[in-house]
């Protein structure tokens, strides 16, 4: 496999001489960003599957054998929807807004660490990259909100920017904690920190256990999933602030939506589940390859957003703000320092 | 010309146009956009200066959350056009002088580089961390004005708090810590109600009911 690679870059070297460099980045670019694309249409064929067989129905299983085309066929219809741009609105920004929701969603994986050096931006603020790239999401939903013209839009994107500009903080403490732990901001080294220990002892969702579970309720707020979907609430403000938009504007939101949960979830698993590294240190487990851990435990935390969705009843605006400010926020400022604290120790075993 | 420098002149261009159209878009909430971009296209020159730490805490903490609550007040406001206008040209020459100012102190400051002359920045290897450096720096060197600057904004914002909360007497708020230390039993009574038969009479049928409840 690193023998093919090489000769791979040699011939393109030898081809195109200095243009190969961008060339190269632009391959491994396409590289992350198809796969994702995939995963997000299929993600939503295993959502539809997974919340059928919950609520004991087969979930949809016309289009292909098990459904398996209905991807595709969704596809299609929005591709060729048309796409409505209503009276009144300003058009400029109700085109862009989805733009703006996706790009940062995309973005963000450039500095996630699939395997072992398998990434596309080795860099070693890649953990401050990344809260900035996620903080920027919430400009495409106030936009669409706002440039929409409507009072439905309008309010789910006030709510929206408020869930998230809440719960980015209650984010950022997690993350501190993560950063205090593997004393790097790279993402490679923080996994490779977590390699120290036996298997999944090592990991950190043992000494960051109560940061783990905020980080993860936070980024399904921070996603605007259920139970904290206040800002599509379909039974008071329609599908709140892409009421307004059809075809692919909408399709594009949903895209970065879908983007943003997997990303979530690939941090997740990154930060607190060690990333490439097996669960035990043992034969025929470190055989694995790394890439198919950190998809499986991607696929584990994708299926509890699902999961979440299919179990818990929507959050009331007030419960939502009181849990990020009054739970989660003192919860982890005071585990920064328990961390802080605890790694002077010598009982601090990570 | 290399690379960084055509990046670096597309980043100044990019900064000087959104904040020329910062003070002459029509619409506010257009200003506030170019206002969003001058910050991510001055983060990007700070990047080719190396200062990663600092390029990503201005999109973190000023695109991603200041300028979201910016965006927020914007689209609450009713604001009237016309009556902004209306002193453009009377207030004109006192913001032309400021300018004036301004300007000549920058020159002034920054023009003078005969001490830099001839200098070029050194090119850190890749594995330097300006994150570290930063921390370490703040934490050991300067830990006391480090520390006034924390208690200062600790202290501004308990006073905007102070100033800005006050407790209605005329709303009735939900006590979350009630709500949630409601038990089933609380709410829910079971009651069994013997099986009824259709021949029994009406009022009987009534007063059997009144027993189980």
């Amino acid at each position: 496999m690193m023998e093919l690679l090489q000769t791979l870059q040699l011939l393109g070297q030898d081809l195109l001489g200095a243009a190969w460099m961008p060339v190269w980045t632009v391959i491994k670019i396409m590289l992350i960003v198809l796969p994702i694309m995939g995963t997000v249409a299929y993600l939503t064929l295993m959502e539809r599957k997974v919340l059928g067989f919950m609520q004991i129905r087969p979930g949809p299983n016309r289009v292909g054998y098990w459904g398996l085309l209905q991807p595709v066929a969704d596809g299609i219809k929005l591709l060729t929807k048309e796409f409505i741009i209503p009276n009144g609105s300003n058009k400029f920004l109700f085109v862009a807004a989805p733009v703006l929701a996706l790009t940062p969603a995309l973005a963000a994986w450039a500095v996630i660490p699939f395997d072992d050096g398998m990434t596309l931006a080795n860099v070693n603020a890649g953990m401050l990259y990344l809260i900035a790239m996620t903080s920027l999401g919430v400009y495409g939903i106030i936009i669409a909100g706002w440039a929409s013209n409507s009072k439905y839009a309008f309010l789910g994107a006030l709510r929206s920017a408020a869930q998230i500009v809440s719960y980015e903080l209650a984010m950022g403490f997690a993350l501190v904690c993560v950063l205090l732990a593997a004393q790097s901001m790279n993402f490679g080294d923080i996994v490779r920190g977590q390699s120290h220990g036996n298997g999944m002892l090592g990991w950190y969702w043992i000494p960051l256990f109560p940061m783990f579970i905020v980080y993860f309720l936070a980024g399904v707020a921070e996603t605007n999933r259920a139970p904290f979907d206040l800002a599509e609430d379909e039974s008071a403000i329609v599908a709140g602030f892409h009421t307004e938009y059809s075809g692919m504007g909408f399709a594009i939101f949903f895209l970065a939506e879908y983007a943003n949960m997997i990303l979530i979830a690939a941090l997740t698993s990154v930060m607190f589940l060690g990333g490439w590294l097996p669960p035990f240190d043992i034969a025929p487990l470190n055989q694995i390859p790394g890439l198919i851990w950190m998809i499986g435990k991607m696929s584990v935390m994708l299926f509890i957003f699902l999961w979440f969705r299919a179990t818990f009843p929507r959050y009331r605006y007030d419960q939502l703000m009181r849990l990020g400010w009054k739970v989660f926020i003192p919860l982890t400022l005071i585990w920064v320092v328990v961390v802080a604290a605890w790694m002077q120790t010598p009982y601090w075993l990570w | 010309m290399s690379f960084e420098t055509i990046l670096f002149y597309l980043f100044a261009a990019v900064t000087v146009f959104a904040a020329l159209r910062v003070i002459t878009a029509r619409n506010p909430l257009h200003a506030v956009l170019f206002l969003v971009l001058a910050f991510v296209s001055s983060a990007g020159i700070w990047l080719l200066l190396e200062a990663e730490f600092l390029a990503i805490t201005l999109v973190l903490v000023y695109v991603g959350a200041v300028m979201v609550l910016f965006l927020f007040v914007v689209m609450m406001l009713d604001i009237n056009l016309e009556q902004l206008r209306k002193g453009f040209w009377q207030w004109l020459p006192v913001g032309a002088l400021l300018a004036a100012l301004i300007v000549v102190q920058m020159v002034w400051v920054l023009g003078d580089n005969s001490n830099t002359n001839g200098l070029t920045a050194i090119k850190h290897a890749a594995d330097y961390s300006n994150t570290k450096e930063l921390g370490r720096l703040i934490y050991t060197d300067y830990v006391y004005p480090f520390e006034l600057a924390a208690v200062l904004l600790l202290v501004a914002m308990v006073a905007a708090i102070a100033l800005t909360f006050r407790r209605r007497r005329d709303v009735k708020a939900q006590d979350i810590s009630k709500q949630v230390s409601v038990r089933r039993e609380d709410r829910v009574r079971l009651v069994t109600t013997p099986a009824v038969m259709k021949q029994q009479s009406d009022e009987r049928r009534v007063t059997d009911r009144r027993n189980a409840d």
